[in-house]
């Protein structure tokens, strides 16, 4: 038996709809089986609360008078440097930019306190953020420079806008070096003194949708606490991976675009993050509600950590020189046990991506759905999958013409 | 044998001072020192671990205060800021003295202060800041 997303909104509508979480779906269809669970379930949602650097957020930061033309200008908020190559107010700030006096790794570990991500957070938390700009002022844009206090109440727009989030598994980062390094996957002791992964395993999006049947281009979501939208497949989309027969990448693989209106979001669910020796980042809470449109669908969603496996690699010379290969595969109920066997002996383990907070998005979204405060959309076009031929390159390295 | 884990706090005037020896010798107490930073004529520090007789502690911590050395429990020293936490985990191999666990079946991080013997060693790791050191 199969149902439409047109007949789930109606369901959810008359409230019976029957929404679970993607942890709830595992023992419903192991005990039922996917053919009940499917005429059964209407809704599994997801959760994923991870670090991801390709976050920012754009402005329409309202006109001033006498007018300024920002645009070709400089514009910092709280000292963050914006792109300002658009028009006269609108600007984009980045969750990675830093202000120009941040030592960075001069002193190194640098310990990027404040960046982008954080005066993003603070903007949905309700505080003013400094603005200072400066133009070279033409005939219908007079004004040379401004410095003001803003909140994001202000703005005419306020957009998040992540270019790539929600990475469909990742990899499993170690140290085989014998020196300590900082990486975006945190601090790695030598000798593969530890092991750090990001994902949220079972709950996170991708994972329950292995093959993008259901999540694509207008697909509505959980964003940063408000209602957002996949806008596109994310950068460095990967489908053309190696996959278990589950359908589920072995290694880091589809990733989403996604956007939403910041005004509805909460600094819960948007942290700027540091990670000491690398830089700052923007953690971003994102939950997809699947459609259980069919069998197949409900078995996807039924997916548990044991069965979804990630790359260990070595981020002191795999990762930085882009040399293939891999230390070991291991699967997320051994990486959330708290350690892993890595050759023969025992290696802890650390989360980057919060599994409470997954929890947390992945039950919140249910709630909307129950209380009707959050429909189902039907995408405009599915996401690139492993029939399109798409795979990342690498730059390409060639002579400059001088 | 009653123990008390204290950070210890020397003006500069105090730092050339045989402390530990007069904790040892006229107190007869056990001195395990777990951190410290001791630089000539700067403020300087240490976290230390007591043990011994409990009129024998009281006796040698009346005399840190009255030598003019600033005590304060150990305990006070690495805060964790619950709100900030998001339960990462990303903190917990680094901590030498499972002062920081998971709850391995909610996956909930929690802090036991009495465990914690502020190396400092989470501070870096906390992409969130929700442990501090407080001085």
């Amino acid at each position: 038996m199969s149902k439409t997303i047109q007949e789930i909104n109606e369901k959810i509508k008359k409230g019976s709809a029957v929404v679970v979480t993607a942890e709830e779906i595992i023992d419903i269809v192991r005990k039922k089986g996917a053919k009940k669970a499917a005429s059964e379930v209407d809704v599994v949602t997801t959760g994923t609360f991870g670090p991801m650097c390709s976050s920012g957020a754009y402005f329409n930061l309202g006109h001033t008078k006498p007018r300024i033309k920002i645009g070709g200008g400089t514009c910092t908020l709280n000292d963050v440097p914006c792109y300002t190559g658009f028009a006269a107010v609108d600007v984009i700030l980045g969750a990675t930019a830093m202000p120009d006096y941040d030592q960075r790794n001069s002193i190194y570990p640098g310990s990027f306190k404040y960046g982008g991500a954080h005066v993003i957070e603070e903007l949905v938390a309700g505080k003013a953020v400094k603005l200072s700009a400066t133009a070279y002022g033409t005939d219908c844009y007079p004004r040379k420079s401004v410095e003001t206090m803003v909140y994001l109440a202000d703005m005419n727009e306020a957009v998040l806008f992540d270019p790539r989030n929600c990475y469909q598994n990742y990899n499993v980062a170690v140290n085989c070096s014998d020196k300590v390094i900082y990486t975006y996957m945190g601090r790695l002791l030598p000798r593969i003194g530890n092991a750090n992964y990001c994902s949220a395993g079972q709950l996170s999006p991708l994972l329950n949708d292995p093959l993008y049947k259901t999540i694509g281009i207008g697909t509505r979501i959980f964003l940063g606490g408000g209602q957002g939208y996949v806008s596109w497949q994310g950068t460095q989309h990967n489908p053309n991976v190696k996959r278990s027969d589950n359908g589920v990448p072995r290694m880091g693989s589809g990733t989403l675009a996604v956007m939403g209106d910041l005004k509805q979001m909460s600094p819960e669910w948007l942290r700027g993050a540091s990670m000491t020796g690398y830089g700052v980042t923007l953690t971003v809470g994102i939950g997809v509600p699947i459609p259980i449109l069919n069998e197949e669908i409900v078995q996807y969603t039924a997916v548990r950590d044991e069965e979804i496996f990630a790359q260990v690699i070595d981020y002191s010379k795999n990762y930085p020189e882009v040399i293939p290969g891999s230390v070991a595969e291991v699967n997320y109920a051994q990486l959330k046990s708290g350690s892993i066997t890595l050759e023969g002996r025992q290696v802890p383990t650390g989360g980057l991506s919060s599994y409470v907070c997954a929890q947390k998005i992945a039950a919140t979204l249910k709630k909307w759905i129950v209380d009707k405060k959050f429909y189902l959309s039907e995408p405009a076009a599915l996401l690139p999958s492993v029939d399109s031929g798409i795979s990342v390159k690498l730059m390409a390295d060639r002579p400059v013409k001088k | 044998m009653p123990k008390k884990r204290v950070v210890l706090t020397f003006p500069p005037s105090l730092v050339s001072q045989p402390v530990t020896y007069h904790l040892v010798k006229d107190y007869d107490l056990m001195v395990n020192i777990l951190r410290g930073v001791v630089t000539p004529n700067e403020e300087s520090g240490l976290v230390v671990e007591l043990s011994g007789a409990k009129h024998a502690l009281e006796g040698g911590m009346k005399y840190l205060s009255e030598t003019g050395i600033h005590v304060q429990p150990l305990g006070q020293d690495i805060k964790w800021h619950e709100d900030k936490c998001t339960h990462c985990t990303a903190c917990i191999p680094a901590c030498p003295t499972q002062a920081l666990t998971v709850d391995r079946e909610s996956m909930e991080v929690s802090f036991e202060k009495d465990k914690c013997i502020a190396c400092e060693l989470c501070i870096q790791i906390c992409p969130y800041r929700a442990l501090e050191i407080q001085f």
